[in-house]
């Protein structure tokens, strides 16, 4: 669907853009258009490719394919300088702000050749301030800002460098609801003035509310371009996450009656008290995996991690195979029997300068083969990684090379092998593919498959609807650091399953009638419940 | 194999080549000849008691260093050492002077005091750092300023020093506490400790590469997300890391008080827990390297007194070795960076190029 083609020329113009990390492909034959004076929304799951495609755009990384083209005429950016002078601004989700330099000297910061640093610079201030809603003296220190204000003077300091089409990276995630409204507001009152707006997101309802035109990408390559109000919620979702991804089916139910892991009254509580796991209850039985969906950032980090004992549970219990954890710490919870995949592998799985080898100890450096006593059995570790390598298909010239040359396919391939490693009674998979390529992403499912045949319990959270339906015996859905719904992946669809993730059911229980309990039967009652959650807020 | 060790001393040799040449340029700016100044220096290693001085301290030097490198392991900068060792000689030589017991146990309990003393005074700083997240270079510097004012308090001839001719120490310490050297005569005495720096070398290098406490170490140092998913509590490496180092630091003035001084006096040397950073840096943290470095260091310190003889300020060789630790930084970034690439250009041309083995999800749509 392309419906952007308009006799006005297009404020941005992606075409064919590929960009290729080692092992990874981020971005391919992407095709973006802008009309100039939209807000345009680019929409994805995390690791879906937007954020490499906006630093294609914004000049910090060039493509390997490709053209782009701003307001008819193609550009090569080599720096941000550059596309800042072709009028391009990006307003980074984390703010990039002194707190001892006051509003105008943050904005002056680094452009000082444009209107010099006296009254010139300032009445200029004041002239653009007014269009961002920002109704501070330029005097006043940025650490008396609130986050919403000091949002807007990102979004001043892009239109002092003479930016006309601005890049908002997440804008919304650090901002309460009213502020949310309020910025809205603003960039309506902007794009009448003519400004455009790309505008990253993942969060369905924001886009349908603010989003002239919405683009999606998955999996590093545009799958259409829709306007937000022709589709539902529920469309945009299924588009997000797709439904044609090879199948990673396990019907046959291997769940045993057997507790592995039971969560009682989980809460974890940030020093000011907010909480971000809200008492949540999880039973994982031997031969069961159990799905937790949700869009990131509502408390499934967390959840793991406190799990894992990387963090301590401000309330609740866990145990483990009947045997009380929840004082226990990480190294002794993985000697009784947790493997842990870990969303990020580069920062929580592996030692990237050090020898495959080696990353196999890591976790295990107090059991066998890894080492004896105090000692590390360096033979031992070998032989295991050898294995490793030959039965987890991980394509590497040896064992003695760094962790960091492989591809980010191999390199999970590497720690699901380690983590399944040692007779594990409990996986605790995050993000188990993500960011690999399909025939690794095959391959982890099917050991994932097999290791819960043997009786394994598996703890699942993952972005991937197609890989939680396939994968899972049994799904909740977190909101907020609540569970706010169950589902059978036996019978609920990706859609089903999105609208209890983003929220949308209340949306479209507004706009395109009742979201849930369309699904006749078995669902029904279940699926109610996210429309009741998503009411209380 | 080769190529793993020919990048480990690429670093350090390219430092040292760089940092010669600066030199000479230097002294050729100054007026002097380079080739004149080494041949003084190296020449000098055969005057008097300069081949032993060279020997003892690099002894001294490799334990300093070695203290150094405990922190790196993991990314703890320990500035403290100096102030670490000065505690421990002081404490170790007035519990050392204060008991009698046979030979080998009298000296061994000194050691061990100087250990206690060391990493008691690294104890503060590793507290600060895993309670209120203090940064151990501040509260390691001052420790340091601490502990040189105890020290000298404690000399005081009111406290526990005494007047030998004219110069103030503490209370001798009995023959029974006094290590044993190897005397050559007019050449000067080797300290019977010597063996003790080549004891704790060995034992740091199999420590960090063949035991989990080391694995443990390195994995916090390398990545400490990685490590505590991995179950290493960072915390307690953090303590025990500081503790360690401090402990080693304890060390660093004992060659020099049992076998020559027999008591802690107002010339006790100072210095050597700087030198030992740069020493831990330019030999990366392994053991070998260390006692490359140490010996490197040593000579020039001990062979500089001969660029006077060639109208050379002797203070050439301070500039060198600090020349050396800035090359050593700057040629490790260079080579790590061109190993990585290296290293993964490798890997991919092993499995054939990377990208056409993995097809773009959906490119065929």
């Amino acid at each position: 669907m392309t419906d952007t083609d308009t006799a006005v020329r297009p404020a941005v113009e992606l075409n064919g853009i590929t960009k290729r990390f080692p092992g990874v492909i981020a971005n391919s034959d992407v095709h973006l258009t802008v009309r100039p004076g939209e807000v345009h929304a680019l929409c994805g799951e995390n690791g879906a490719g937007k954020s490499t495609l906006m630093k294609i755009l914004y000049g910090m990384q060039s493509p390997d394919e490709g053209t782009i083209s701003v307001n008819g005429e193609q550009v090569h950016f080599k720096s941000p300088a550059e596309a800042i002078r072709a009028g391009i601004g990006m307003v980074h989700q984390h703010f990039m702000l002194a707190d001892n330099l006051t509003v105008l000297e943050n904005v002056v910061l680094g452009a000082e050749q444009m209107y010099g640093i006296g009254r010139k610079a300032k009445s200029r201030v004041r002239e653009l301030a007014g269009a961002t809603g920002l109704d501070v003296d330029p005097d006043t220190l940025v650490e008396r800002l609130g986050v919403a204000d000091r949002q807007r003077v990102e979004i001043l300091k892009v239109l002092y460098r003479g930016a006309k089409i601005v890049i908002l990276d997440e804008p919304t995630a650090v901002l309460v609801p009213q502020e949310v409204d309020e910025l809205f507001d603003t960039l309506r009152t902007m794009r009448d003035d003519g400004y455009t707006f790309l505008f990253i997101s993942h969060k369905l309802d924001e886009v349908r509310a603010i989003a002239d035109t919405v683009t999606v990408i998955r999996r590093g390559t545009t799958v259409g371009t829709v306007d937000p109000g022709t589709v539902t919620s529920r469309q945009l979702a299924e588009m997000m996450v797709g439904s044609e991804l090879p199948s990673p089916e396990t019907r046959t139910s291997t769940v045993t009656d057997k507790e592995i892991l039971r969560v009682d009254g989980l809460t974890l509580r940030t020093p000011d008290g907010r909480a971000l796991l809200d008492s949540l209850d999880i039973v994982v039985r031997s031969g069961e995996v159990l799905g937790i969906a949700g869009v990131e950032g509502n408390g499934q980090t967390e959840l793991v991690e406190t799990i894992m004992g990387m963090r301590k549970a401000s309330a609740g219990k866990v145990l483990l195979d009947g045997r009380d954890v929840t004082k226990a710490g990480t190294l002794s919870r993985r000697e009784a029997g947790i493997g842990y995949i870990p969303e990020d592998r580069t920062r929580y799985g592996l030692l990237l300068t050090q020898p495959l080898w080696a990353n196999r100890i890591l976790g295990h450096q107090t059991r066998s083969p890894a080492s004896h006593g105090f000692l590390l059995n360096v033979s031992g570790a070998r032989s295991d990684t050898k294995r490793i390598v030959e039965q987890f298909d991980v394509r590497t010239p040896g064992i003695d090379v760094t962790a960091g040359s492989l591809s980010g396919g191999n390199q999970q391939k590497l720690v699901v092998g380690r983590e399944l490693s040692g007779d594990p009674v409990l996986l605790i998979a995050s993000h188990p593919t993500r960011g690999v390529d399909v025939g690794a992403q095959a391959a982890i499912w099917d050991h994932i498959r097999s290791a819960r045949a043997r009786g394994l319990a598996v703890l699942l959270v993952s972005a991937d609807l197609d890989e939680l339906i396939g994968l899972s015996d049994s799904i909740k859905v977190m909101l907020r650091g609540r569970f706010v719904a169950d589902a059978d992946p036996a019978t609920v669809t990706p859609e089903d399953l999105g609208s209890a993730m983003t929220g949308a059911g209340e949306v479209d229980a507004d706009g395109h009638g009742a979201a849930d309990g369309d699904e006749p039967g078995a669902d029904a009652e279940k699926a109610a419940v996210p429309a009741t959650e998503g009411d209380k807020k | 194999m080769i190529a793993k060790l020919r990048s480990s001393l690429l670093a350090p040799v390219l430092a040292i080549v760089v940092s010669a040449l600066l030199c000479a340029l230097i002294l050729l700016f100054s007026g002097a000849n380079p080739i004149d100044a080494l041949g003084a220096m190296i020449s000098q290693v055969g005057e008097g008691q300069v081949a032993v001085d060279i020997v003892n301290s690099t002894a001294i030097y490799m334990i300093a260093s070695i203290a150094a490198a405990i922190g790196f392991q993991m990314n703890l900068l320990n500035i403290g050492i100096e102030g670490q060792y000065r505690i421990g000689a002081l404490v170790a030589a007035i519990v050392g002077s204060a008991i009698v017991l046979p030979a080998p146990l009298h000296w061994i309990v000194i050691l061990i005091v100087a250990m206690i003393a060391g990493a008691l005074w690294a104890l503060l700083p590793a507290i600060l750092k895993v309670t209120r997240g203090v940064h151990e270079v501040l509260s390691t510097i001052m420790m340091n300023a601490i502990a040189f004012g105890l020290a000298a308090f404690l000399i005081r001839r009111d406290q526990f020093g005494i007047l030998i001719g004219n110069n103030v120490s503490t209370e001798p310490i009995p023959e029974s506490g006094l290590v044993p050297g190897i005397s050559l005569g007019d050449r000067g005495t080797v300290f019977g400790l010597v063996f003790l720096a080549v004891l704790a070398a060995a034992l740091y290098g199999t420590t960090m590469n063949r035991t989990r406490f080391g694995f443990e170490l390195r994995a916090s140092g390398l990545s400490p997300t990685a490590a505590s998913a991995g179950g290493v509590n960072a915390k307690r490496m953090i303590v025990i890391a500081l503790l360690s180092s401090g402990a080693i630091a304890g060390l660093i003035g004992m060659p020099e008080i049992l076998g020559r001084d027999h008591a802690y006096t107002l010339n006790f040397t100072a210095g050597y827990g700087f030198a030992a950073l740069g020493i831990a840096l330019l030999g990366r943290n392994h053991p070998v390297g260390i006692a490359f470095g140490s010996l490197l260091w040593a000579f020039l310190e001990k062979a500089k007194a001969a660029l006077d003889n060639v109208g050379v300020p002797r203070e050439i060789a301070t500039i060198m070795q600090g020349l050396i630790v800035l090359s050593v930084v700057i040629a490790y970034e260079v080579v790590k960076r061109f190993d990585q690439a290296a290293e993964q250009r490798r890997v991919g041309r092993a499995l054939g190029t990377i990208t056409a083995t993995e097809p773009a999800p959906e490119a065929a749509k």
